[in-house]
């Protein structure tokens, strides 16, 4: 059987290696850093399932229904009706790999996270990410010594070889450097993107890691595959500054009591809770967001905004979240079980990227993504705990349809192609900053043509500039980003327009498609 | 507050080290990788005024979460994006990690860490038995394998017997969540290459960022692969 490359190893990739070592299938599991570095390790929160284990009658129909109403209608419903009634079997696969999360009384205990009414969260106290790849990493291990999966961390994938046939696109391998050595090499052969999402494109301002480029999903729409709901960022509400980068202080705060304030007539207003009485200030990220920057507007009240978690009682912080504390008291300073914080929201989810279909196929044959690369599940605006779950669940799927999809013959060792020429980093990272400072001032919280337009004429200029360099990939993603948000004239989820302000269903309930065809981009809603 | 950054630094390729150093004034209260970041900029100069490349160092999360960024700061191991320069002395010293080759700067090549795990049969054979109770287990899972551990043990030396704590963190999940029948090889190759090779100085438990009890994971593990005790009766803090 061909082996199968896969290009990242954070849940997506590990999972998808896992699927197809468990079919005996060998893959070439291929990582810039190890899996130990990669985002996933970072989601601290938890996982969704319906597991109904606290007494609150939850079933898999009501997962599925606050997804899609999370997402604002917009995701493919047999794909998530797939994702949320395989979701136990997740958990217990997890389980069985030895996944410690929290239980009691012989079961696994969950918790309230936003968008949800009710209990069906489970983690591992404050490092749900962290204690779930450790457990996927061991079992990648036993397929590593079984010979059926071959780890090449720092290995920076840096090509996708995409070619246009009659019958359309086909992928036929990667492009692959030692970044130790800076040897390169080209993998024949099927591939399943799992490089995670475009934080690299907003450097310093997104609570994941500017390790996800986003060079590679620019690199696949630049060889025309789709790309698909781009305008769609996820800002989480509870951020903090921290220099290099945006903070993320869990939802489990607000899960577990947190409230949100802001001052007014030098009084704290709990704005959340009295304007959105039933899910207060655990609504939607979108939705908290959203009114977060308008309270901060407003002329009779005194930003920031404060999460005051002083309501958390002692067993609380101890038990579920021992880590979130300590994280406040050694970046800011202050003791949230005394103190409230100030937060803003920051970006920290992309629910675009590769259009793939229910398999996880993008529209070239025998190229799949799945995970944070991959645009499925999320709609409008992702649930808190779904995207470990996407990603864990999509990983699996990719790598199915990929083992039905491979054919018979050998792809060899991956093939020596020279060196790479390299380029000038810190040249690199201040463009990066520039173009991101273009990017943010039209994708906020809050958009409207004229920023939009501002900001799109900006990075033309700016794509113009570093035509020939490693900038341009970006600036061209970007350039697709802002005309997703262009072409959507309404209003849903995370995409928030002031120009406007209504949603829109009969000409925008559906997903926005983004195409480069002959140097254009074009989009279709 | 004005500092002097002296950062050990090393070509791709070369088989020459040599010291850099660096002025740099501090902002207030920012980690080292932070001031890595801003000493790296287009047309950077070392202190003498000197041109000077950017220095190559490796991150990924930022907040003590993915061990990458783990380096030797003021003779001492730990994450960059850990250690407040405000912690620092007005002079100090940026080396990487000594236990692994050098790749470039403070970038080391960490596989031999993570090679050993291979080696050494660090999984699951069959399922995991969950238990409630599951803390040591969830402890033992943060191991970030930055190999801080490993820089400061005086019985760990690259290649050798002893595979040291990043290998046995790890073990101590493995070793809890099977019945002696499966965990039969991860005991043994614990007993030979942990237990019979550590010396207990425990040089090892203040460096770990992750705040691991080394001791707890140490104690649970004996418990299990040389006394060989029922897995629900091991010792708990
Ligand atoms: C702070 C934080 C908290 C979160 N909390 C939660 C939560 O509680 N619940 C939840 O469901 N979700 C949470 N999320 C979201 C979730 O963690 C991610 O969406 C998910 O982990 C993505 O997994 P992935 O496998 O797609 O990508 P990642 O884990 O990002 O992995 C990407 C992989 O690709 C590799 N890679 C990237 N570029 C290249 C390249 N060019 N060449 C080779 N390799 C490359 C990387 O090295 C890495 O191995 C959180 C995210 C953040 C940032
Ligand atoms: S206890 Fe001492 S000998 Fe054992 S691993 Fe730690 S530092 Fe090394
Ligand atoms: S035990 Fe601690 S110091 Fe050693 S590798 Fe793990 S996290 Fe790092
Ligand atoms: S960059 Fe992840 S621990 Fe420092």
């Amino acid at each position: 059987m061909d082996r199968i490359n896969i290009a990242g190893a954070g849940i997506a990739g590990l999972s998808a290696a896992i699927a197809l070592a468990e079919k005996g299938i060998p893959s070439l599991l291929i990582s810039v850093q190890p899996s130990e570095r990669a985002q996933s390790v970072m989601a601290e929160g938890g996982i969704n399932a319906c597991l109904d284990t606290m007494g609150e009658h939850d079933t898999v129909e009501e997962h599925f229904r606050d997804t899609m109403k999370g997402g604002v209608f917009i995701a493919d419903e047999d794909a998530v009706r797939s994702l949320t009634s395989h979701a136990p079997e997740m958990i217990d696969f997890l389980e069985r790999i030895g996944v410690p999360f929290n239980r009691e009384n012989g079961h696994v205990i969950q918790r309230n996270f936003g968008g949800q009414k009710k209990k069906r969260t489970a983690f591992a106290r404050s490092s749900t990410g962290k204690i779930i790849m450790s457990a996927l990493i061991d079992e990648v291990r036993r397929y590593e010594a079984a010979g059926l999966v071959r780890r090449l961390c720092h290995h920076n994938v840096t090509g996708i070889d995409i070619r246009r046939t009659d019958s359309g696109l086909s992928c036929e391998g990667l492009w692959l450097c030692d970044t130790y050595t800076d040897r390169m090499y080209y993998s024949r052969g099927h591939v399943i993107a799992a490089w995670g999402g475009m934080n690299g494109l907003f450097p310093g301002h997104t609570t994941g890691t500017a390790a996800n480029t986003g060079r590679l999903t620019a690199d696949v729409f630049l060889r025309g595959v789709t790309l698909s709901d781009l305008e769609f960022i996820q800002y989480h509400p509870t951020t903090v500054d921290i220099g290099s980068k945006r903070l993320l202080l869990t939802e489990a705060a607000r899960g577990e009591g947190g409230k949100l304030f802001i001052e007014r007539d030098r009084k704290p207003w709990y704005f959340m809770e009295e304007l959105y009485p039933e899910s207060g200030s655990l609504s939607p990220r979108d939705v908290v967001s959203r009114e977060m920057y308008r309270v901060c507007q407003r002329d009779d009240c005194k930003p920031p905004v404060y999460l005051d978690m002083r309501m958390i009682d002692k067993p609380t912080w101890e038990s579920k979240l021992s880590d979130l504390r300590s994280w406040i008291i050694y970046h800011l300073g202050t003791d949230p079980v005394k103190e409230p914080v100030a937060v803003s929201p920051g970006i920290h989810f992309f629910m675009g990227g590769i259009d793939v279909d229910k398999r996880h196929r993008t529209d070239a044959v025998g190229l799949y993504a799945a995970g944070e690369c991959a645009c499925q599940y999320h709609g409008a605006n992702r649930l808190g705990g779904n995207s470990l779950l996407g990603a864990l669940w999509g990983g699996r799927q990719a790598a199915y349809t990929a083992a039905e999809e491979t054919g018979e013959c050998e792809n060899g060792e991956p093939a020596a192609v020279g060196e790479s020429e390299g380029f000038d980093v810190t040249a690199y990272d201040a463009g990066a900053a520039e173009m991101c400072g273009i990017l943010v001032s039209g994708l906020g919280i809050v958009r409207d043509e004229q920023t939009m337009r501002s900001a799109l004429d900006r990075l033309d200029g700016f794509a113009d500039a570093h035509r020939d360099d490693p900038l341009h990939a970006g600036a061209v993603l970007g350039q697709a980003m802002l005309l997703s948000a262009l072409a959507r004239r309404e209003s849903r989820g995370a995409h928030s327009r002031s120009d406007h302000p209504q949603r829109d269903d009969e000409r925008f309930g559906r997903r926005t498609y983004c195409r480069y065809k002959d140097g254009k981009i074009q989009i279709q809603i | 507050m004005d500092y002097e950054i002296t950062i050990l630094r090393h070509k791709k390729g070369s088989d020459r080290s040599y010291y850099q150093t660096f002025a740099y004034t501090s902002e207030g209260n920012e980690n080292i990788a932070a001031v890595l970041d801003r000493i790296n900029r287009p047309s950077m100069t070392d202190i003498g005024g000197e041109p000077a490349e950017p220095v190559r160092w490796e991150c990924s999360c930022l907040q003590k979460k993915c061990g990458a960024c783990a380096m030797v700061i003021n003779g001492i191991p730990c994450l960059a994006c850990d250690r407040k320069i405000s912690d620092c002395p007005a002079k100090f010293t940026i080396e990487p990690l000594r236990k692994f080759p050098v790749v470039e700067d403070l970038i080391v090549d960490r596989s031999s860490m993570m090679d050993e795990l291979r080696s050494l049969n660090v999984w699951l054979s069959g399922e995991a038995r969950s238990s409630d109770d599951n803390m040591t287990c969830y402890e033992a899972s943060v191991c970030l394998q930055c190999g801080c551990c490993l820089e400061v043990c005086p019985n760990f030396c690259a290649g050798g017997e002893f595979a040291g704590m990043s290998a046995a963190v790890p073990m101590t999940r493995l070793l809890l969540e099977m019945d002696n029948k499966q965990g039969k090889e991860l005991a043994s190759s614990y007993v030979r290459n942990i237990f019979e090779g550590c010396g207990k100085s425990l040089a090892c438990r203040d460096i770990c960022p992750a705040g691991i009890d080394i001791d707890k994971m140490l104690i649970n593990s004996n418990a299990v692969a040389v006394w060989r005790r029922n897995k629900h009766k091991v010792v708990k803090k």
